[in-house]
């Protein structure tokens, strides 16, 4: 478990944790080597695990009959996949697809989810780490709502 | 009179346009038209400073703006890069090679390369705002400007609308950090997805001394100065080019008033923390 706690104290993601956290949500972790074109996460499915990239880098993507696929956006080194196991009814809103060969951390997202109900001080910690991210997500796709750089035919 | 303006590229009058005919006309990506006009022989290259602005004249349609988007070079240093957005712009990305119109300029301040030398230098520019980056791009591959690093941040829709993309690996080999993003991408495309301001955290230059040149959708470049304040650069040293519908060019008709300033003769270059107030003030 101390290999897990130690690549969970330098993410950048988890920074601020602290060590008492980290050996607390490692019980819900692994390690996972994923190649390049595997398809991570896949819309419509539980929400059932969440990952940390460690390196590597990975698309969100959607989808419609009369498009191909459209990745609205890429993460990397220092950013987690998956915000729809925080809340019910913890469904998969988007496909994620990983772009090159991946490490990252999977968390157990139940597990999770019954730490932070036994421990609020965990889960009050958990939502200080994700709620920032998940605000500039929305941010971001409400600028992309703007469609800032539209080229007009008049 | 007319003779003599025939023959001269700029005038020293600044109402009364100059002739260039078009040399060519470059279909860039993204419905956008880069065209070059010809310096006629024996005359002296007009010179600008980049982040000026020439009036184009299509004639019997009007006068846009439009920024230089050439280098100091002379068999380039008449570029344009034009979007057709309206009357004017359309006429003139429908001109053909031969055909005449009237300039006037340059005008206004361009960017302050001089408080980039010796310091990191971060651009930040989307969509068609790079055209007015473009000659700094070039003063900086001909070693006019020295930065001691040069980042540059690109955004834009999608891949396809990519403007310039044959010359990113000639500003990279030049030593500029060269980072692009899209809004939204299909197909091969394995760069980063996302908003410009995702990548100011990846940018390795120093932000204590620092400068940072922003160019696109104000949106976009409000939205990148505060980026830049938050990861530490201070606003004195964010400059940004503003846009606004100009006519005469040179601060007498106030079609372009932005707050106190005149866009055209004040700017299009202002300094973030001269103009924060009225940038987050809706409606000017």
């Amino acid at each position: 478990m101390s290999g897990i706690t130690d690549l969970l104290s330098v993410h950048p993601v988890l920074q601020g944790l602290a060590p008492a956290f980290l050996n607390h949500i490692a019980e819900c972790a692994h390690q996972r080597e994923i190649p390049a074109g595997t398809q991570i996460l896949t819309e419509g499915d539980t929400a059932s695990h969440f990952f940390l990239i460690r390196t590597g880098k990975v698309a969100l993507q959607t989808s419609s009959p009369s498009t191909k696929v459209e990745t609205f956006q890429t993460l990397g080194g220092s950013d987690f996949i998956g915000v729809s196991w925080l809340a019910p009814p913890y469904r998969l809103a988007f496909d994620a697809v990983a772009m090159t060969d991946v490490s990252a951390i999977m968390f157990d997202a139940r597990c999770l989810r019954a730490k932070c109900e036994n421990d609020h001080a965990l889960g009050y910690a958990l939502m200080q780490v994700f709620v920032p991210a998940i605000i500039e997500r929305l941010k971001c796709a409400r600028l992309k709502a703007l469609d800032l750089y539209a080229v007009t035919n008049p | 009179m007319t003779t003599a303006h025939a023959k001269t590229i700029f005038t020293s009058e600044p109402f009364i346009p100059s002739w260039a005919k078009v040399a060519s006309i470059y279909a860039e990506m993204g419905n956008a038209w880069t065209l070059q006009f010809e310096v006629p022989e024996g005359q002296d290259v007009p010179t600008f400073q980049p982040g000026q602005f020439a009036m184009l004249y299509a004639f019997g349609i009007g006068e846009a703006a439009i920024s230089h988007s050439g280098s100091a070079a002379p068999r380039e240093s008449l570029r344009f890069t034009i979007r057709p957005t309206g009357a004017t712009t359309c006429a003139l990305t429908r001109l053909s090679v031969g055909d005449t119109v009237g300039i006037r300029g340059p005008f206004g301040r361009g960017w302050p390369l001089e408080q980039a030398q010796d310091r990191d230098l971060i651009i930040m520019a989307g969509g068609l705002g790079l055209a007015p980056i473009r000659p700094v791009l070039k003063n900086i591959q001909m070693a006019r400007t020295s930065p001691r690093r040069t980042a540059l941040i690109y955004g834009a829709r999608q891949p396809e609308h990519i403007l310039y993309r044959d010359e990113f690996d000639d500003w990279a080999a030049s030593g500029v950090e060269v980072h692009q993003i899209v809004d939204r991408a299909t197909g091969a495309w394995d760069g980063a997805v996302g908003l410009v301001t995702h990548l100011v955290p990846k940018v390795s230059l120093d932000f204590e001394n620092m400068v940072a040149f922003l160019c696109g959708p104000e949106v976009m470049m409000r939205f990148s100065a505060i980026a830049l304040e938050d990861a530490g650069l201070p606003a004195e040293r964010i400059w940004l080019s503003m846009e606004r519908n100009m006519k005469c060019a040179i601060g007498h008709c106030g079609h372009c008033q932005f707050g106190p300033a005149f866009v055209c003769k004040e700017g299009p270059v202002f300094r973030f923390d001269q103009i924060r107030t009225n940038l987050f003030c809706k409606e000017i």
